[in-house]
């Protein structure tokens, strides 16, 4: 059991018998944290750099909680109190960290492409932990791993993506992941907010929310992220809940049961209803603990390589 | 690998009587069944263990509970072999805390399997006491561990493999003495 790729930059070219295995080593891993001790000595002795250039609360602690339980070695840098703010540039950064024996680099940054820019010149391997408006593999598997566990399987299933798209990195890893995995993918979005090249993408796309709704079996919904409206791209918070919000009103109006998906941080009454984001449909919290897990596996599945 | 089979240990009768025969020596040797709990290590191990749980129910007329457990990730040679084992989900429905336990596997050959088994046990908890219960003893060990109950020991040259085969699995039960064919 290996899997094809070395390091993890994004899902684009992530084939599906890989993305199967991890979901496999995943759901193993999930066990071990529904255990009173939660941790497993499988990485003792791996050392794992987690680089966060970018704000981050969620995936970097989830992937401290990875590493914490698999018994790895940890090194956090964090960007504000680096030699950065000396000039030191990012790959001189990076080698030094890496001639200090690094196996794994987790790596969050602003600027698309960064991680493969890292693959190419350092000897460790690389898990992207978002690169700008890229990708975010970690998140995108975990969301389709949470689809799975609540359907069985993924191959057939109708998703839609609803929000920001064109800013969003999660949004593009799940495009590639979820077509990979032989998902339908319906793209739902404000005109501005709908990546330029959408055609591209091979997804069905509609402006409207309540068709999205209508094709769908689960739909994940985006954060509206606050600092776009002062750039003008929507009128205002409420107009977009009133178009694209996934309500309450909507929801209730379908004929059929929807399952809710949401990467978090959410705002709540903005693109999604409280009662919609905490009842019985939402798999939310369920897609934060597979986080743990899906990160879990990454690095199991990567140290090995 | 292709691998050429040299001699059939056990066939599936006598593998019938080493079942029978390793469930009164593990009633007997644990004075009852008393907070007995039967854990098999994956793959063939969980097979062996669900037999001589049934077997043991047989003879005492209670339910044993019964545990599998994937040590994948106590193994410390993962990271030396070519390839990855493949990880499966440990499932053990009680708490181990105070259970006599009998951890199960078809073959002891290094002990190294045994020791990453002790070492994800005693992660689950505090058993009152782990014994150890294998059919094939291969020799050429590796590690201070010795089996409380052994259905056959045979001795084997390192080059040659032990293939316990379950009738759940692979459609009949035998134990096979193979080598790979060069």
């Amino acid at each position: 059991m290996s899997l094809s790729i070395e390091n993890l930059l994004g899902l684009e070219d992530v084939p599906q018998a890989d993305i199967n295995q991890i979901f496999d080593a995943a759901f193993s891993f999930r066990e071990v944290l529904e255990r009173p001790v939660k941790k497993v000595p499988t990485l003792k002795g791996t050392t794992v750099v987690n680089l966060f250039f970018e704000p981050s609360t969620r995936t970097k602690n989830s992937f401290a909680l990875a590493e914490k339980r698999l018994s790895a070695d940890t090194v956090n840098f964090s960007a504000a109190s680096s030699s950065l703010q000396k000039g030191e540039s990012l790959k001189d950064t990076i080698q030094n960290l890496c001639a200090m024996k690094i196996d794994l680099v987790v790596m969050r940054h602003p600027t698309p492409g960064s991680v493969k820019m890292l693959a190419d010149f350092v000897n460790a391997v690389i898990i992207n932990a978002g690169d700008g408006t890229h990708e975010h593999p970690t998140q995108a598997l975990l969301d389709i791993m949470s689809l799975k566990e609540k359907f069985g399987q993924v191959q057939d299933l109708n998703v839609a993506i609803i929000g920001d798209i064109k800013h969003s990195r999660v949004a593009l890893s799940n495009i590639y992941g979820l077509k990979t995995m032989g998902a339908n993918v319906m793209l739902c979005a404000p005109p501005p907010f709908m990546p330029v090249s959408v055609e591209d993408l091979d997804v069905k796309v509609t402006y409207n929310v309540d068709e999205a709704l209508e094709f769908a079996d689960a739909v994940n919904v985006l954060r509206i992220q606050k600092e776009r409206q002062a750039s003008g791209l929507i009128p205002s918070l409420r107009e977009y809940r009133n178009r694209f919000g996934i309500t309450l009103e909507r929801v209730a109006s379908l004929q059929k049961p929807i399952t809710i998906l949401h990467p978090g941080p959410m705002n709540r009454q903005v693109e999604i209803d409280s009662a919609i984001a905490d009842g019985e449909n939402a798999i939310i919290l369920d897609q934060v603990l597979n986080g743990v897990a899906v990160r879990m596996a990454v690095l199991f599945l990567l140290s090995g390589s | 690998m292709n691998f050429i089979t040299k001699k059939t240990v056990t066939d599936s009768k006598m593998l019938g009587r080493m079942i029978t025969r390793l469930s009164h020596e593990i009633i007997e040797k644990c004075k009852g069944i008393d907070n007995l709990a039967i854990v098999g290590i994956r793959t063939r191990g969980e097979y062996i263990a669900k037999r001589l749980a049934e077997e043991i129910e047989n003879i005492e007329k209670t339910e044993v509970p019964v545990g599998i457990l994937d040590v994948v990730m106590y193994r410390d040679d993962f990271r030396s072999k070519n390839k990855l084992p493949k990880l499966k989900v440990t499932d053990i429905p009680f708490d181990v805390d105070n259970k006599k336990l009998i951890l199960v596997d078809d073959v002891i050959y290094t002990g190294r399997t045994v020791r990453a088994a002790l070492d994800a046990l005693t992660d689950l908890g505090r058993p009152a006491s782990i014994k150890l219960a294998v059919l094939i003893d291969r020799g050429h060990r590796e590690m201070p561990i010795m089996p409380n109950f052994v259905g056959k020991e045979f001795k084997t040259a390192p080059e040659e493999e032990i293939r316990v085969k379950v009738k759940e699995i692979d459609d009949k039960d035998e134990i096979l003495l193979v080598e790979a064919k060069k």
